[in-house]
């Protein structure tokens, strides 16, 4: 049983409009999305940033930047100065555009990238991981041996902005997901100075099992419920 | 190359997994999860999934759900799922038992390429270097020779490296490789060729191990 309260709860988790939520994104921002592919992307959020800000020279930190997601109309757009991910191969345009000099990529192996937001958000600056040892994605970057293994070092990440998505919000901020739409999202919510998160639903507190939640609202600033596009 | 080629390399590998936590890589790899024996090995989606069932029919078919290669998937009783960096963790940390990966090139060291060319721009590597870094046991699964015909089991790798001294298991469509005390051993090899012509396309350093014998792929297939 929940102790009987004099005041109903309310976090400093605000729900905006879109609008309003994208507003607080400063210009040449460095900004998380959440996603795999085109699942968990925030498509809705992105819509508003394509549609109702001037945002530009953003450098995005995303997985990808897939073909059927709003992250490619930001991309074709020339509005995106540096993206930092894992797998760019399968965006022809990415491609050519990195080619002609008009985006810079930082790759990352998937791992040490989910890592490097994991522990960014959490505090830490580098960690070593014996992904990448030997290989020409550790070139220029310091290695130290544990255990007779090879490890390299790598900085961890933080951003001004994560945009994420999640399935439900309850009224105090906390989140759930759903199935492999998660990947990413959880850890960019930790992983930013201003996290704003776009959901289906808004849901009364006490009615998330506490024991489900998955990024409680202390990751989170602003939800937005998505309506349809 | 005949499909019936990729469905033998495919089918060999599942013969060598019969229970635990297995990944799949892209190619080649994603057809050993049709001969899986079901319910006994577990297939894990660095996406998040522990627990990926069988491809969905149409109604089935849920955009919150899909698989590494960007593919619908269903699920199994058992499922859970968890965000990218837990996935990763489980990787790398070694809960992984096998991985199945596609390969360009490996060495007789047990050096792997496979995620990158040499003289083109190299924006994707996924999920490559942590799997077979981090996973129990590395199979590649692979044709034995690429499509310009040349050698793929190799002295050293001449592409970028995904992993240095991690692969397990070789299986093309014409041999079964296993490293053993840092060492390449075939055990086993198709009828349809000699030793003297796996030797010319096998450039790698390698022993016949004691347990060495020779395949023939159509009955094999024809079996299953």
């Amino acid at each position: 049983m929940h102790s009987e309260l004099e005041n109903p709860i309310k976090t400093n988790v605000q729900f905006l409009s879109v609008d309003e939520a994208i507003k607080q994104i400063p210009m040449s921002a460095t900004m998380l999305v959440g996603g795999f592919g085109a699942t968990g992307v925030p498509e809705y959020l992105l819509q508003g940033v394509i549609d109702r800000t001037q945002l530009q020279d953003l450098t995005i930190i995303s997985n990808n930047i897939t073909k059927e997601t709003n992250l490619n109309v930001l991309f074709q757009q020339d509005r995106i100065k540096k993206a930092i991910g894992s797998y760019f191969t399968t965006n022809k345009e990415v491609v050519q555009a990195y080619r002609e000099g008009r985006i810079e990529i930082e790759l990352l192996p998937q791992g040490t990238f989910s890592e490097a937001i994991r522990l960014g958000g959490s505090g830490v600056p580098a960690f070593y991981t014996p992904t990448a040892a030997g290989t020409e994605l550790a070139i220029g970057k310091e290695t130290r041996t544990f255990k007779g293994r090879e490890y390299v070092l790598e900085q961890t990440l933080f951003a001004d902005v994560a945009l994420i998505k999640a399935y439900k919000a309850d009224k105090a901020g906390n989140l759930i997901y759903r199935k492999s739409a998660r990947n990413f999202n959880p850890i960019m919510a930790m992983a930013a100075d201003l996290t704003i998160v776009e959901v289906g639903e808004i849901v009364e507190i006490g009615e998330l099992d506490p024991e489900s939640i998955v990024t409680p609202f202390a990751f989170v600033d602003i939800v937005v419920k998505r309506e349809e596009l | 190359m005949e499909k019936s080629m990729k469905e033998y390399i495919a089918w060999r590998c599942a013969q060598e997994l019969t229970s635990g936590i297995v990944n799949l890589g892209i190619g080649i790899p994603t057809l050993v999860a049709d001969y899986l024996p079901q319910g006994l090995v577990t297939l894990h989606s660095e996406n998040g999934i522990l627990g990926v069932g069988p491809d969905p029919s149409p109604d089935q078919i849920d955009p919150d759900l899909v698989n590494a290669g960007k593919a619908p998937v269903t699920v199994l009783p058992h499922v859970s799922y968890f965000d990218s960096s837990i996935s990763f963790g489980m990787m790398r940390g070694g809960h992984i038992d096998t991985t199945v990966i596609g390969a360009l090139q490996v060495s007789e060291q047990g050096d792997i390429s496979s995620w990158a060319i040499p003289g083109k721009d190299v924006l994707g590597v996924g999920g490559a270097m942590d799997l077979v870094v981090g996973a129990k046991r590395v199979i590649a699964a692979m044709t034995h020779l690429n499509q310009k015909g040349e050698p793929k089991i190799l002295r050293e790798c001449t592409f970028p490296l995904t992993a240095k001294k991690r692969v397990d298991t070789i299986i093309t469509e014409y041999a079964v490789f296993k490293f053993r005390d840092q060492q390449l051993w075939l055990v086993e090899m198709s009828d349809e060729i000699t030793m003297d012509q796996l030797k010319k396309i096998t450039p790698a350093y390698y022993e016949i191990a004691s347990d060495f014998k020779t395949f023939n792929r159509k009955e094999l297939i024809n079996q299953r």
